[in-house]
């Protein structure tokens, strides 16, 4: 017993000059140390190769270019109408992060963009958008314009048939995606994203920042 | 369907027996707490609804299958977060444990309303049917919310 009582004491002591050691040569923790400049929460615009250039359809069934949204912060969320749970959360949490940015709320576009465009026609997107808030607007398109849209933006999303298996190609089907929030730059450069389930309230506060950072309406990027 | 209402015919016949008590109320051994849906928007796709079951009992019960006069098919789904890729998969019979809760909410578990006649709209109320394999069926009221709420107590 007493063996072992000395052992560990041993050891102990070993450690502890060890540790001083280190101290002395590595000076204090990091967190101890000031002026320290607080963390970058946006990538520098074109930084980042999320975004770009997508021609689609809005929910007027007129064509639209990335370059028609210039001028105006955007956030860009992807997903389906047919989607009973995630898509409807996202929207009412956009729809709500609007409610909270008040009057700085008209300095974003928001853009919810299908990745079921066989089954999301303009009207249907129309319908949807309108549901959560007027100022969403639905973007759709070819299978080929969304498949590209959403390469652009590293948005995965797969058919998946309502058994949860691979789809089949006959049948109802849910689409599994990515479910990213982006908020990208006035030209439409990556600027950060939000994770489903983010806070309308961290959402608000992030884009009152952006909005400061990267300016209000009008002008470039 | 035929098949699936004969199954549930031959379950409860299977279980009237030695079932555990049930029902809506408080006071009951399994009671089923704050449901609320989602409006569906259009006809044309899936409305989901939430709730919380609660069992009292000193055995684990399992919600078998759900059905209701507001949809042709209803299901328990699950949201299933793999890294930031979200699938939404069946999720099978539904085990509440002895003296615990299911609790079904946004983002996880939630009964999709499938094959919708018509719209499921913001204001009205539908009946929705629990069926357990040990335990006597519950038939609740469910309040439908707009398409933008987040919890039961958002309108």
């Amino acid at each position: 017993m007493r063996v072992v009582r000395g052992f560990l004491a041993a050891v102990a002591l070993a450690l502890a000059v060890a540790l001083g050691a280190a101290y002395v040569m590595r000076g204090p923790a990091p967190g101890l140390m000031v002026n320290q400049p607080l963390q970058e929460i946006f990538a520098k615009p074109g930084s980042v190769p999320i975004g770009g250039q997508f021609s689609l359809v809005d929910d007027m069934g007129q064509p639209v270019t990335n370059d028609d949204f210039a001028g105006k912060l955007r956030l860009v969320f992807f997903g389906f109408t047919n989607c009973p749970d995630i898509c409807p959360t996202t929207l009412a949490e956009i729809a709500r992060t609007i409610e909270l940015l008040k009057d700085d709320a008209d300095a974003m576009t928001y853009l919810f963009v299908s990745l079921d465009p066989e089954r999301d026609t303009p009207a249907v997107m129309a319908e949807y958008v309108k549901a959560f808030d007027e100022r969403i607007r639905g973007l759709t398109g070819t299978v080929d314009q969304v498949d590209a849209m959403a390469d652009t933006y590293r948005v995965a999303y797969e058919k998946v048939g309502m058994d949860g298996e691979a789809y089949q190609g006959s049948g109802d089907y849910l689409v599994s995606h990515q479910g990213n929030t982006y908020l990208m730059s006035k030209s439409g450069e990556y600027l950060t994203h939000f994770s489903y389930g983010t806070a309308p309230e961290e959402m608000a506060e992030t884009i009152r920042e952006a909005i400061a950072r990267f300016g209000g309406a009008g002008g470039a990027t | 369907m035929t098949v699936r209402t004969h199954l549930i015919g031959l379950l409860s016949l299977f279980v009237s027996a030695f079932a555990i008590p049930a029902g809506g109320q408080d006071g009951a051994t399994i009671s089923v707490h704050q449901p609320w849906a989602r409006a569906s928007i259009l006809a044309s796709r899936p409305a989901a609804a939430y709730l919380t079951i609660l069992n009292k009992d000193d055995r684990p019960v399992t919600l078998v299958a759900l059905e209701t006069p507001a949809a042709g098919r209803a299901e328990v789904h699950q949201t299933i977060k793999q890294g930031d890729f979200m699938k939404m998969v069946p999720a099978g019979p539904i085990e509440v444990p002895a003296g615990g809760s299911v609790h079904m909410e946004p983002g996880g578990y939630h009964v999709m309303l499938m094959d919708l006649e018509r719209p499921i709209e913001k204001g009205e109320t539908f009946t929705l049917t629990l069926h357990f394999a040990n335990a006597s069926p519950i038939a609740i009221s469910v309040p439908v919310l707009g398409p933008g709420a987040r919890g039961p107590e958002d309108d």
